[in-house]
């Protein structure tokens, strides 16, 4: 055997030896700045010498075989294949290529050209990311990839959004799995968008190999780093500008407020309160005392580079950001410091290494719902000047501008990530690899709250009044780490079968702890000191119970991808998750993935097709599982709140917190996707569509329980269940369109388009429904999931119309007595003749029936122009920013109420009386659909002879406006609102809606 | 070769890292709640938590006397609280937020003081029947509050109801849960001393009173008499001789206490988890509405009480100033200001009203300190007065009993009362209602004693809402009881579903 093999192993060094070899030399450029490219590759064709091209872009090979052919090839860049047939020195420009098919797309534990690609991956590019010039990277992603929706929880700078890949197939937890360079993070707000190279996103089954939290889809960001031989470049980034509301909700004005009031007054034959309501005029225009316009401004630096074996690069940036609302009172400031270094120790043994280090700083107003900012300027009477009191509004209304003065929240974060790899190749066709990555992080927070009387004649007597300050202060820490081992086993068979097996084990931990203490007393009253030590009876909030926490994963993975001439494609992946979440019994799950592909156009019936470019068929199926639930919910545990009085000092008992359920195990999603990817007429148009269906069950839940176990005991809450089968189902279809017309003009138009279908399909939860959110106070919770809905719908009264006169009513089904002419008119939906709980039903949901998104860059000469424009239609929204108390402020369309027969069969009298008219209806449920535009952006670049002059490689200045206009009919401020949950979304509490921001900024590179 | 040793390197790392899988076997570093119970201390810590629920009674007590014709609902507006409101019209229906909370946090308190029991043979320690003897008090007590409001409620002894069990434990009729509350009362009266080792916790005082109380109930007058007399004969219990002094905070667990609920201001809390409030939130919600003046703090204005309560009241009977307090004849002294809500009836829950005085913890309103006085001797007198007569066991000792309330009602012996047989019932009856206004009592006492739809209907004309100037804009109307129905409260909807609809709705609802 040995023999034999060292016989094969000189015949074939013969015949190299034997064959005519000459020394091949040659320069590479880029095609369009003709600068010489450094580390580019050129290898030998089917072997695995090469070199790579230095700082000058020259390389030098020996013992190059005449008629063989060298394969060039540069990330980003177009590869070329150039045979060799004399010694001539060679010339070579490379055209750069970033929407190629041999783009290489990070596919978790490894790359693979797009080509190859099985599953539904979209790509955001880093001009995308530029152009759009995010304060946070979701925004970035809005829009731009079909199937991907981002909801903004709030514009308030530093607000997290939700991201949801595909519907909403979980009810806990459906964020994405988001990977910097191979690195879990939970929280975007800390990445400096600057950074970013690429964002991968992975919405089907083959998301698996990534395992356990991939259920939702897999987002992959790139971030940008050196070249091998590249000279040291700087880029510097800058923008500056300014922020304002998109809308101020039309409310009444002090005059129009006085009559509506008295007539509400007089409705109930009650005193008017505004007897003399002539000559009130404007009043106080709330809305216009808060909004303000902000600033915005950013600066980033990235310095990046490499030399013969080693890359590196830099990044800093700093981000400072004011509010539309109480302007520094809800700043957010981040700096952000990043490194990044890989070395080639040797041929085949190679560590990268990166650390990133974040710190932000926001400032928070109170936001959403009773209580915050906007809902009091909605609700104030105009009546008030500016610096008076919310006399006669209830309790909870209260000077918004008063309000923020005496409001001091500050988060502060900082975080460190950082992670090394190693790589090592060994018997030729093996990769061994190692990677371990961690998070550290402390947050801390505190608040004042300094004596402050809103208003009316007593001292404590709105709710949010405070006798005694106090200050609050948490310091929390979070660590994690992931440990990633696996080896990789490559090899081409007769030139035709190519096998790929990756085996590897995942290891996760996070853990930390909640820490957070409360002191009240500061003197003076004053923010300055106000600190725990000079708090009088500081009491621990967690009431000394351990809150550490410690979660972890163990993960086993295989994968085979196989393909033939590289036109039929297969993959498959297995992974054995364990997760601390579930019970002895239920630890371990094995879910396996699998997907195909055809590429017809490499067939000889299509190779020559000069319509058809390129032309894949691809599927995938799945099973994914997702543990996205709290920490030991299996076992009781106590952890709950047990306090008494003796002898009048509070003791502290032990109780069981939340209730335990030993049976949960791991939700499963099974995922099916089909789909084609098109090119057509040179490239320059380009289409994807995809069918999609993702069926998730034992959906992990956390409903309503029965009070029976105890649900409703301080510090307790329902059991978690695994309940009933969500679906997702839709389509997805995107079509790209660039061509350049004449040297100096270039077009590229983009546009998706995404449908999507949810619907419950069963529930298992006794009683058969899940409930959430909130409506008005003391109202049942309006959202549901129920089988046979969609999740989250709205349940409500159906309403037809108002009542004229009391005829109408005497012959109507009628809820209670509280029914007068001029109100709501409910629908007896089953006809039993009285309106009760068995007539509401579905009057809306919360989720698009499509979004769409379309993206126009065009480019004349110097001049570079872009438009991003976003979609969303059939979504419903519920206005829930009115608190409906007798002294209120109103929206101008209750001056079309009903006020006596015929006046108005769609608004309401108004009344200081009992009515039924405040109680959850389609009154309250609006059409939500919206078209935004997103970005417009006019840029000018230097030639590039000038810049060569200035000693520049680039300098471009640019002006920008995002979210410019919204074409909705909502009557609230932002269509967008919502807190993003799955069961309770859609409902605007009063959202703090997305600011439009104009900027002017520069990108200079040197 | 060097490679080769790196190869090595490398695989040995990667069987490093491939952990075993008890890897993911990780503990809470909180107890496991089936591992707990080794120490006294942890059944002290257990019976510190079940202690906890009573606080959240504040809201039985409060709805009670609602439910009743001493108050109405008052509040914000008409729409404010719509559960409150609804009660006090007894137009209630099985939606009901506030009912539903009742009965969710009394099954908190059931299941917290059975999980101590459950545990009971665990450890053995001296003094454990003294844990035990609390546990089990607490116990009857939740359950004695859940079958006052339900009726025929799901039961559970000596075992947690976990989850899973909601769907096969049965309703269970009242009368086989009165067996087990007496049986937990009498062994708590056997193993609790009268003097308590700390303030605030049950005593065989109040062990005896809540069994005098459940007899009652049951009209079992006989055991009721029985074990009030002893309780009066042998308990270190007394009226306190300045009525007016009894429900301010510096009066606290005071000689009359028999059983009293502990607050306390210390802790903040929220309308996210009001029973997680260390304080009585009946409190603030009862306090005077936009008030400004000496002695009292602003509330929300519920729990107003009718002017047909206030005509119960004798001439000279001193209570009247300590249990009602006439908002305008207040101002007019005082200068206080004050705003009015809705049903504002001119008149305030005195005994249960915000204070100055207390720390006000944010949110002032629902960490008010003042505790409840959930069982005084007052209260026991005038249930052994009732046993004794209706009876037909003393109405020597009845009148006794009731005069002594009366005696210091008016500081003489001239209002005794000398009646005997129903006269004496009914005059017993009118005691309890002036002595005990705004303690939370009455509705129950009316539906358990057949005069819930008499007395409740009997209001025409009477419940009068006036403006801020005191005076009368309108009467609040009148009321129906539907017998048959209105005796208990629904099981909230919700509930018989999340349980898997296995419980019947009671009769009417």
């Amino acid at each position: 055997m040995n023999k034999n093999f060292l016989t094969l192993f000189i015949l074939i060094f013969s015949v190299t030896l034997f064959a005519q070899n000459i020394r091949v030399e040659g320069t590479i450029t880029e095609a369009t700045t003709d600068q010489p490219l450094p580390g580019v590759n050129v290898i030998l064709k089917g072997t695995s010498t090469g070199t790579s091209t230095d700082f000058d872009g020259k390389f030098t090979l020996d013992n190059v075989p005449l008629n063989s052919v060298l394969v060039i090839s540069y990330l980003g860049f177009q590869t070329q294949e150039i045979t060799i047939t004399n010694n001539q020195p060679l010339a070579i420009t490379l055209q750069e290529d970033s929407e190629s098919l041999n783009e290489i797309v990070v596919i978790g534990y490894g790359t693979q050209r797009k080509k190859e690609i099985t599953g539904a991956v979209s790509v955001v590019a880093s001009e995308t990311i530029e152009n759009l010039k995010p304060t946070r990277i979701e925004q970035a992603l809005q829009g731009q990839v079909a199937g991907v929706n981002i909801i903004s929880n709030s514009g308030s700078p530093g607000a997290a959004s939700t991201i949801n890949i595909r519907g909403i197939s979980t009810n806990g937890d459906s964020r994405p799995l988001i990977l910097v360079d191979g690195t879990v993070i939970e929280d975007l707000s800390v990445i400096n968008p600057n950074d970013i190279e690429t964002v991968n996103v992975l919405k089907d089954a083959t998301a698996g190999i990534y395992g356990v939290r991939a259920a939702n889809g897999v987002i992959l960001i790139t971030t940008k780093s050196g070249r091998k031989n590249m000279p040291l470049t700087i880029e510097l980034n800058m923008y500056g500008g300014v922020q304002e509301t998109t809308r101020k909700i039309p409310l009444l004005n002090a005059s129009e407020y006085a009559l509506l009031i008295n007539e509400s007054y007089a409705a109930n034959g009650e005193n008017l309160p505004f007897p003399n309501a002539s000559g009130l005029g404007q009043g106080t225009n709330w809305q216009d005392e808060v909004f303000e316009t902000a600033p915005i401004f950013n600066t980033a630096i990235t310095l990046k580079g490499g030399g013969e074996k080693s890359t590196y690069a830099y990044g800093t940036s700093f981000l400072t950001q004011d509010g539309i609302v109480g302007g520094n009172k809800s700043n957010f400031t981040r700096l952000t410091k990043r490194l990044s270094y890989s070395l080639d120790f040797l041929e085949n043994f190679k560590v990268n290494a990166g650390i990133t280090w974040t710190h932000t700083v926001r400032r928070t107003l109170p936001e959403t719902g009773i209580g915050s900012v906007l809902f009091n300027a909605i609700n104030m009477a105009p009546t008030i000047p500016s610096n008076g009191t919310a006399n006669d509004l209830g309790f909870e209304v209260v000077n918004p501008i008063k309000q923020i003065n005496n409001t001091f929240n500050r988060g502060l974060v900082d975080k460190i990530n950082g992670n090394i790899g190693l790589s090592y190749n060994f018997f030729k066709n093996f990769t061994a690899e190692a990677r371990y990555q961690f998070n550290y992080s402390q947050v801390k927070g505190k608040s004042f709250s300094p004596i402050i009387d809103y208003g009316n004649q007593g001292t404590v007597d709105k709710v949010f009044d405070v006798e005694r300050n106090r200050v609050a202060v948490n310091n929390d820490f979070f660590r994690d780490y992931t440990f990633d081992a696996f080896i990789k086993y490559e090899n081409n068979f007769n030139e035709v079968h190519n096998l790929n097996v990756l085996l590897g084990t995942s290891v996760f931990k996070t853990s930390g702890s909640f820490n957070a203490f409360a002191g009240f007393d500061i003197p003076n009253n004053n923010i300055g000191n106000a600190s725990l030590e000079n708090a009088t009876d500081v009491e621990n909030l967690n009431d000394d119970r351990d809150t550490s926490f410690d979660a972890r994963l163990l993960s086993y993975f295989a994968r085979v991808q196989y393909d033939y001439k590289g036109k039929y494609l297969l993959s498959a992946v297995i992974r054995r998750d364990g997760s601390t979440k579930f019970g002895p019994e239920n630890k371990f799950g094995y879910f396996p993935s699998g997907s195909i592909g055809w590429i017809a156009s490499d067939e000889s019936f299509l190779e020559d097709n000069s319509f058809i470019n390129f032309l894949k068929f691809r599927a995938s199926y799945g099973i994914l599982g997702n543990d996205r639930i709290g920490d030991y919910r299996y076992v009781s545990v106590l952890d709950g709140e047990g306090a008494y009085v003796f002898d009048d000092i509070l003791y502290n008992g032990t109780a069981a917190g939340g209730v335990s359920n030993p049976e949960i195990k791991w939700e499963k999603q099974k995922t099916l996707d089909v789909g084609i990817d098109m090119r057509f007429w040179d490239n320059k148009l380009d289409v994807t569509v995809d069918y999609f269906n993702k069926k998730t069950e034992d959906l992990l839940v956390s409903p309503p329980a029965s009070g029976v176990i105890g649900v409703g005991a301080p510090g307790s809450s329902p059991p978690i269940i695994n309940a009933g089968v969500v679906e997702n189902k839709g389509l997805e279809f995107a079509i790209g369109y660039s061509e350049q017309l004449g040297e100096n003009f270039k077009l590229n138009l983009k546009y998706n388009v995404t449908t999507l279908d949810n619907n419950v399909v069963s529930v298992s939860q006794e009683g058969g429904f899940v409930t959430g959110g909130a409506f008005g106070i003391g109202q049942d919770p309006p959202a549901r999931m129920e089988a046979g809905q969609p999740i989250g719908y709205f349940r409500g009264f159906k309403t037809n119309g108002i009542f004229q006169n009391q005829a109408q009513i005497d012959n109507s089904a009628i809820l209670n007595n509280n029914t007068q002419p001029g109100d709501l008119i409910f629908v007896d939906l089953n006809g039993d003749g009285v309106i009760d709980e068995e007539d509401k039903t579905n009057i809306g949901d919360p989720i698009p029936d499509a979004t769409m998104g379309l993206n126009l860059t065009l480019d004349y000469k110097n001049f570079d122009f872009g438009a991003y424009a976003f979609a969303s239609i059939g979504n419903d929204i519920v206005r829930n920013y009115e608190r409906n108390l007798p002294n209120t402020n109103r929206s101008v369309y209750y001056l079309d109420r009903w006020t006596g027969e015929g006046s108005s069969n769609s608004f309401p009298r108004v009344t200081t009386g009992a009515t039924n008219n405040t109680l959850f209806s389609d009154f309250y449920v609006e059409d939500g659909s919206f078209v935004r535009l997103q970005n417009v952006q006019l840029g000018y670049s230097i030639s590039s002879d000038t810049a060569e002059k200035w000693g520049l490689n680039k300098l471009r200045l640019y002006v920008s406006a995002s979210n410019l206009f919204t074409l909705t009919e909502y009557s609230g401020y932002d269509p967008t609102a919502s807190t993003g949950e799955p069961i309770g979304g859609g409902i605007d509490y009063g959202f703090y809606p997305n600011p439009r921001t104009y900027l002017i900024g520069m990108n200079l590179n040197f | 070769m060097k490679n080769l040793k790196i190869t090595f390197v490398f695989i040995a790392f990667i069987v490093m890292a491939s952990c075993s899988d008890d890897f993911v076997d990780v503990k809470s570093n909180n107890e496991n709640s089936e591992d707990y119970f080794n120490s006294e201390e942890d059944y002290q810590q257990a019976l510190i938590a079940a202690y906890d629920l009573l606080q959240s009674t504040y809201l039985n007590v409060m709805m009670g006397e609602i439910a009743s014709d001493n108050t109405l609902a008052g509040g914000g507006d008409a729409n404010d609280v719509a559960g409150i409101q609804q009660v006090d019209d007894m137009i209630h229906t099985q939606i009901n937020e506030q009912l539903r909370n009742i009965w969710q946090w009394m099954y908190a308190g059931v299941n917290r003081a059975n999980y101590i029991l459950e545990f009971q043979d665990k450890t053995d320690f001296e003094g454990k029947e003294k844990i035990l003897a609390q546990a089990k008090f607490l116990r009857a007590y939740y359950y004695f509050e859940l079958v006052k409001w339900f009726g025929d409620v799901p039961f559970a002894v000596d075992t947690r109801i976990q989850f899973g069990d909601q769907f096969s434990i049965e309703k269970t009729p009242k009368e086989e849960v009165y067996a087990q509350m007496e049986e937990d009362l009498i062994y708590a009266s056997d193993n609790l001393t009268y003097i308590p080792e700390q303030v605030g916790r049950i005593t065989k005082g109040s062990a005896q009173a809540l069994l005098g109380k459940i007899y009652l109930y049951q009209d079992k007058f006989d055991l009721a008499g029985a074990v009030l007399e002893n309780l009066i004969d042998n308990g270190p219990h007394d009226l306190v001789v300045d009525y007016s002094t009894i429900f301010e905070n510096d009066n606290e667990n005071n000689i009359e206490s028999v059983f009293e609920v502990q607050y306390t201001d210390q802790e903040g809390a929220s309308f996210d988890c009001l029973q997680c409030s260390e304080g009585n939130i009946a409190v603030g919600f009862n306090g005077i509405r936009n008030y400004d003046g000496p002695l009292f703090e602003s509330g929300f204005s519920f729990n107003v009480p009718t002017q047909e309560v206030v005509d119960e009241f004798e001439e000279g009977d001193n209570r009247f100033e300590t249990a009602i307090l006439d908002i305008n004849a207040w101002a007019a002294e005082t200068g206080a200001t004050f705003g009015t809500g809705h049903e504002h009836t001119g008149y305030y829950n005195r005994k249960y009203i915000s204070r100055q005085g207390d720390a006000n913890t944010g949110d002032a309103n629902l960490t008010n300190p003042n505790n409840y006085r959930a069982i005084r001797f007052a209260d026991v007198l005038l249930m052994a007065a009732e046993a004794l007569n209706r009876g037909g066991i003393s109405d020597d000792r009845a009148q006794m009993y009731l005069n002594r309330v009366r005696e210091r009602a008016f500081g003489d012996s001239d209002h005794n009362v000398l009646a005997s047989g129903t006269a004496l019932t009914n005059a017993i009856y009118h005691e309890r209602r002036v002595e005990l206004v705004g303690e939370g009592h009455r509705f129950f006492d009316l539906v358990r004693t057949g005069r819930a739809k008499t007395e409740i209907e009997n209001n025409n004309g009477i419940d009068v809402i006036r403006n801020a100037e005191g005076d009368i804009i309108s009467v609040h109307d009148d009321r129906i009881f539907q017998e048959g129905k209105n005796e208990v409260f629904p099981i909230p909807l919700i509930e018989i579903q999340l349980a898997g609809n296995q419980w019947e709705q009671n009769p009417e609802y």
